[in-house]
């Protein structure tokens, strides 16, 4: 289509020719995206190659105390005057390979098989008696091991950049430049390196607590760690691709792919409607509330913020009560004679659907209504000025003023919100627990999401194997979208987002 | 045009009057059959039969098996610790994003954001072994570091509101011999008290909210339980029909402090929020 028909079309035209568009553009973004990864793959080979070439040019052009530093950390420091940081670079150095002879080495060299020894009763030849023997713990051979990778890589980053600071100096000492002192340096922290002093922690907060755990889990879904291969008593291992084939069916237990399939697509029937239902009545609901001549505004949007004031876990465990078979809804239903039968809100498994999507507004609603008013009190008041001189009616005015402007302010809220709602664990376990449970699923119930499906194997069954595939899964679900709408939207480009 | 007008008006009110009351029903009756005399979770009446506040007492003197004076206490320790130390995190890392410029800048922010759609237990089974390898399993401690350790992955709604605070007031005050650490705290942070308050006021109530990390963490070291997982005992099945009308007492006297500082703290929840990662 033209721009020029596109320009005359009308607003909700408009709309919907921009959606198709997006729609249709799709498969080539992900593409355009997937495509560009080698180049993006090759860029960073190079800059890696670059700064082990420029280290190795160093080494040539470098004095013999430079040329030391190669052996000895920090060395060239020590020998121009930076005593400070030459003396952190030795001690980096000595404690490196201390804790690397007398803890890393051990650990790396049983990653290939995650452990040979089984604990159990090893017959005592000499003494003639079965003695208890602790074997290897696979579990922590696993952790030590990424530790270890994890601070070897941090060693040889400190490494690389002593060098350099060393050729630093040395230069600076050629062109009888200053050399700046540990104090220079240190007071550096609260201006020039502001950056460093104020990443540090919330940085290493994250490595600890959410990166490793994260490396440690992606390799669990490489291995056969359930409840048959428990360390300490029992010993796991490497098995490939093994559990990724089994989730899709492929692994010979065909139940568990189709669990897989159709949980996937409920979680996603699921995400879709508990997010644009939250959404769309949330946006009517500030719309009402702050339309003009509707008095008591603070009161209405008060009562509903209650709701979100209240903890998740409070209201959604008494709902659960109320929607109970025999809770207070059923009983009011009947006692008013509208029903004969209680309606099996949780139990019922395509009821329990339903009741989740609409619990999940009673509790996202007062959110979105809550943004959604903020974004509402910001659209200056002037266009609604200049479109009543004009003549538009309430309605234009909603579809060619405030529509345009809360979708195009909260496209980012909304995928937010998508990718929330994929992960949503609190209202689905604390309402359903995931069920009714149903024989035709792996451990699975009709409302149960990918996160709940998670969370159960690995509490009940232990299957952690299995937990782990299905959690790079849903990051995987997560990321596309979240790739597609982050790539499409213009703070995208100009580098704010992603 | 006039009565098309009232019409209008008489609609929405009608409309928003329903609306209101289906939102306040649950809650009403959450805090009626926290009045509640008669034992039992199923009941064949709507109104209690006769109202006591028994409940309340027995939540806070019959402390044999449910010890709910020391969970609440424990979830307050846990919630201003960890609401210290993620809106530190939070405050730091969010500044430097958006206002110093130093290489990797955008790969952190990217792997922040790729990290954070992780589901977020996905990591915490992992983090049980680390925790457990260092002993901390079950202690409070690794409570708060857990709820703290991943709050930086959130920096994008204060990086937002940073990034709308005028360049200009940073340059001045650099002509004017400020370092990059003395505008920080004496320019940045006191503009941006939407964005603090609002990032204290999320990591405050977090641990009230939370229940399925404590769960992973706790097992059953009851002592050191939170509220949530404290009134998740209750009602089990061996424990409902005595305490399910406890529980509804619990409930509430964990909802009021929340919703007493939500209520009072709404301005600047909506401001955060739209200020910040609205607009992008």
């Amino acid at each position: 289509m033209a721009d020029l028909d596109y320009l005359a079309s009308s607003g909700p035209r408009r709309a919907w020719i921009r959606f198709t568009r997006s729609v249709k553009s799709l498969p080539g973004r992900v593409g355009g995206w997937i495509g560009g990864l080698p180049r993006r793959l090759g860029g960073m080979f190079r800059s890696l190659l670059g700064a082990v070439i420029s280290v190795g040019l160093i080494f040539i052009r470098g004095d013999w105390a430079t040329r030391l530093s190669f052996g000895i950390m920090g060395f060239g420091c020590l020998r121009r005057g930076r005593i400070g940081r030459g003396l952190i670079y030795l001690f980096t150095q000595i404690a490196f390979w201390y804790f690397f002879f007398t803890f890393g080495v051990g650990w790396l060299a049983l990653m290939p098989t995650l452990g040979k020894v089984a604990q159990g009763e090893v017959w005592n030849e000499e003494k003639g008696i079965f003695e208890y023997a602790r074997g290897d713990n696979s579990m922590l051979v696993l952790l030590y091991g990424i530790v270890t990778l994890i601070i070897i890589l941090l060693y040889v980053c400190i490494y690389f950049s002593s060098i350099r600071v060393c050729y630093d100096a040395e230069c600076r000492a050629r062109r009888a430049e200053r050399i700046p002192t540990l104090g220079d340096e240190i007071a550096a922290l609260r201006d020039r390196d502001f950056h460093k002093t104020l990443l540090f922690l919330p940085v290493l907060a994250v490595v600890i607590f959410t990166v490793l755990p994260l490396i440690f889990m992606i390799s669990l879904s490489f291995t056969n760690y359930d409840r048959f291969h428990m360390p300490p008593g029992n010993l796991f291992t490497w098995v490939g691709w093994e559990n990724f084939r089994a989730i899709f069916g492929l692994g010979g237990n065909a139940l568990l792919g189709n669990t897989f399939r159709s949980i996937l697509s409920w979680t996603l029937v699921w995400a879709f409607f508990a997010t644009v239902t939250n959404y769309a009545l949330g946006m009517i609901l500030a719309i009402f509330i702050n339309h003009r001549g509707i008095r008591f505004k603070k009161f209405f949007r008060t009562v509903f913020v209650t709701t979100i004031a209240i903890p998740q876990f409070v209201s959604l465990m008494f709902m659960r009560n109320l929607l109970a078979d025999n809770g207070l809804v059923n009983v009011f239903l009947t006692q008013m004679g509208w029903v004969d039968a209680p309606i099996r809100f949780l139990t019922d498994g395509n009821i329990a659907r339903i009741t989740v999507i609409l619990v999940n507004m009673w509790v996202g609603i007062p959110y979105s209504m809550l943004i959604t008013t903020g974004i509402l009190l910001n659209i200056p008041a002037d266009l609604y000025e200049a479109s009543r001189i004009d003549g538009a009616g309430p309605v234009k005015q909603f579809t060619t003023i405030t529509l345009p402007y809360v979708l195009f302010v909260t496209t980012p809220y909304l995928i937010t919100q998508f990718v929330g709602n994929i992960n949503n664990f609190n209202v689905i376990w604390l309402l359903t627990g995931g069920g009714p449970m149903t024989g035709e699923y792996y451990q699975g119930g009709r409302t149960d999401l990918l996160v709940t499906w998670l969370y159960r194997i690995t509490t009940g069954e232990q299957n952690y194997k299995l937990a782990s595939v299905i959690g790079i899964i849903t990051f995987a679900v997560c990321a596309a979208f979240s790739l597609i709408v982050y790539s499409r939207s213009g703070s995208a480009k100009e580098g704010k987002f992603l | 045009m006039r009565l098309r007008k009232n019409l209008t008006r008489i609609l929405i009110y009608a409309l928003l009057t329903a609306l209101a009351v289906i939102w306040l029903i649950p809650i009403f009756f959450l805090i009626v059959h926290s009045f509640r005399a008669e034992p039992g979770a199923a009941i064949r009446y709507l109104f209690p039969k006769t109202y006591t506040w028994n409940n309340y007492v027995r939540l806070f003197t019959d402390t044999e098996l449910f010890n709910f004076p020391r969970w609440y206490l424990n979830t307050l320790v846990v919630s201003v610790a960890s609401c210290f130390l993620s809106t530190l995190y939070v405050l730091m890392i969010s500044y430097a994003f958006s206002r110093l410029r130093f290489r990797g800048r955008n790969a952190m922010m990217r792997a922040g954001l790729i990290l954070n759609m992780f589901p977020g237990f996905m990591a915490m089974i992992a983090v049980y072994f680390i925790l457990k390898a260092v002993g901390l399993t079950q202690s409070l401690l690794a409570l708060v570091l857990v709820y703290s350790g991943s709050a930086a992955l959130t920096y994008y709604v204060a990086k937002g509101f940073f990034d709308t605070i005028p360049l200009a007031l940073d340059e001045a005050a650099t002509i004017d011999g400020a370092s990059k650490s003395t505008i920080f705290w004496r320019i940045t942070l006191p503009l941006s008290k939407p964005i603090v308050v609002y990032t204290v006021l999320m990591s405050f109530m977090a641990p009230w909210m939370d229940f399925i990390f404590a769960s992973v963490i706790m097992k059953d070291n009851y002592e050191n339980y939170t509220v949530a997982l404290g009134l998740f005992q209750m009602i089990t099945r061996e424990n409902i029909y005595d305490y399910f009308t406890v529980f509804c007492a619990g409930a509430v006297v964990v909802a009021i402090p929340i919703a007493l500082l939500f209520l009072f703290m709404q301005k600047y929840y909506v401001e955060g929020v739209t200020g910040g990662a609205v607009k992008g």
